[in-house]
């Protein structure tokens, strides 16, 4: 009966595969896609709307990318977004760990978790620049808050599902806590704590350039802010566009980084 | 020697008499299977014997002591496999001799054994996920031979399997037991499986989970196929199929 259901579950989640494997038409559409909204783009820009066509953003690129600007201000995003990311979730993993194994650490820390985590990540900028300054601690500070959230709740809701049967198998084959722990909990929990770091990195990219907007010297948010008093439009779209691109990046490297690790899951 | 004495089991969240009165003795390298409807109470005494679980009253012994939980003379295949997802056939066939410190070499060796004895060589660095029901229950069987329990119990182990794979996987675990002899308590739900496996089948029924009958069966092993059509075994089976459905009109 369940391996019908099974069998049934994976046909029909198997059945679209072969289109969407293909691959080539799908690549071909992203393209379509792209091209499509790039004229569009263009279309605004002919009509009048005071948007910088395309040519002219990519030579204003062109510039940036010259006299180093553009890296410049790309190492100091991603460098906080990584520092803050990087503390966020290697403080969130054990702390979800400890939540989800131990009732009291879940009992102390909950509140404060599902406190915070209703306040938008943006929101605790005043607050951390008058406490913190305007320097790099400010940032990285809210970037570590916006990741760690995201982690945190992601890791202790693995922990908690881990299914019970496993446990119990690891149980009758001799495994004691830290056993059960280590080879049970931490990898079944892993596709969680992946899943939770994807978000992570997404909430602390958008709180980032939010950061940067405010007070900073350098950065994607900062030049974006900058060319905002001198009305330089195709600044600001080429860092949009940077923002994009590297938002995607990483997204994907995760992603990959999710697959390999978590590639044993049914489905998929 | 398991020796149940008047177990109960109520769970006192649900308020729920699971077991009744069971008392039941199983000797050394007896071959005890267990049929019942479904939610009389199979999974809960399993539970119990296994040290999962605990009665509410009564007593639950294995060689004279009362069992305080799981332990390496026991092994346990469950009614989900329950294999772990993200290792090898190999990996989860050697977990409990990693856990009981086998070094690797040894371990390795005593895993391609239970591996091959269950017919899943050609699936060894296989993941869980690419395996078939039956083969996912092999290696749930190989995981719990490899660490030499002297009991094995089994949680309707060929629940989930299409009925070709099944006289297969029956016939392939009584081998297994002649070669390896242990004491085996099989639940299941299926009154021939019951009578071609057992020296003994045990009859439950439900509300309160609680024992109605139980049948010896003196066939001789090896079991074979002609025997599933001898009269003595279909006069059995048919002992057994009465125990489990008249109860309805009992109760
Ligand atoms: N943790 C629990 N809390 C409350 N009730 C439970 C619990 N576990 C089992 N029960 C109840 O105890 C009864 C016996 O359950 P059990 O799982 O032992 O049945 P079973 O004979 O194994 O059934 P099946 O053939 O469907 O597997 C069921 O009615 C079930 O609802
Ligand atoms: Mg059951």
């Amino acid at each position: 009966m369940t391996v019908v259901q099974a069998d049934a579950e994976v046909a029909t989640a198997s059945a679209p595969a072969p289109g969407r494997r293909r691959g080539v038409p799908k690549a071909v559409l992203n393209l379509i896609s792209v091209g499509l909204g790039i004229a569009i783009w263009w279309g605004f820009s002919l009509a009048g709307h005071d948007i910088p066509a395309p040519p002219e953003v990519l030579s204003r690129g062109r510039e940036l990318v010259a006299d180093g600007t553009l890296l410049d201000d790309v190492l100091a995003s991603l460098g906080r977004v990584l520092a803050g990311f990087v503390l966020g979730v290697a403080l969130a993993v054990p702390v979800g760990f400890l939540m989800g194994w131990y009732g009291m650490v879940r009992g102390l820390i909950e509140p404060w978790v599902q406190f915070f985590r209703t306040i938008p990540p943006l929101a605790i900028i005043p607050l951390a620049v008058v406490l913190l300054g305007i320097g790099e601690t400010p940032k990285i500070f809210v970037i570590f808050l916006a990741s760690f959230l995201a982690c945190v709740i992601a890791t202790f809701q693995g922990v908690v599902g881990v299914d019970k049967t496993l446990i119990n198998a690891a149980r009758v084959l001799g495994a004691r806590d830290g056993t059960i722990f280590a080879r049970v909990v931490v990898p079944a929990s892993t596709p969680f704590i992946l899943v939770g770091m994807r978000v992570g990195l997404g909430s602390s990219w958008a709180t980032l350039v939010a950061a940067e907007l405010i007070a900073a010297q350098q950065g994607l948010g900062y030049r974006m802010q900058s060319a905002q008093l001198y009305y330089d439009l195709p600044t600001i779209f080429v860092g949009l566009i940077s923002i994009g691109v590297l938002g995607l990046l990483m997204d994907r490297i995760l992603l990959f980084a999710e697959r390999r690790l978590t590639h044993w899951q049914e489905r998929r | 020697m398991i020796k149940l004495q008047h177990v109960r089991k109520v769970f006192a969240d649900a308020n729920f008499t699971a077991l009744g009165d069971v008392s039941l003795d199983i000797s050394d390298n007896e071959f005890v299977t267990v049929v019942g409807p479904s939610g009389c109470g199979k999974t809960t005494v399993m539970n119990i014997l296994a040290g999962l679980d605990f009665p509410t009253g009564g007593q639950a012994l294995v060689d004279g002591e009362t069992i305080s939980g799981p332990g390496p003379d026991r092994g346990v295949i469950f009614q989900q496999y329950a294999l772990f997802p993200w290792l090898t056939v190999r990996k989860n066939v050697e977990f409990g001799l990693r856990t009981a410190g086998v070094p690797r070499a040894e371990r390795r060796r005593t895993a391609e054994h239970f591996i091959d004895l269950v017919g899943l060589s050609d699936f060894a660095d296989a993941l869980p996920r690419t395996l078939s029901g039956g083969m996912k229950q092999r290696c749930a069987i190989a995981r719990a031979y490899a660490v030499n329990p002297s009991i094995l119990l089994m949680d309707e182990p060929f629940g989930a399997v299409d009925a070709l794979t099944r006289v297969r996987l029956q016939e392939q675990l009584l081998r297994t037991w002649s070669q390896e002899k242990r004491t085996v308590v099989f639940i299941t739900h299926d009154v021939d499986e019951a009578v071609f496996l057992a020296n003994r089948v045990v009859v439950m029924a439900a509300r309160p989970g609680r024992i109605v009958e139980v049948v010896d069966v003196d066939l001789p092993y090896p079991r074979t196929e002609e025997m599933r059509l001898s009269p003595a075994f279909t006069a059995l089976r048919n002992r057994v199929w009465s125990a489990v459905y008249h109860q309805e009109t009992v109760a």
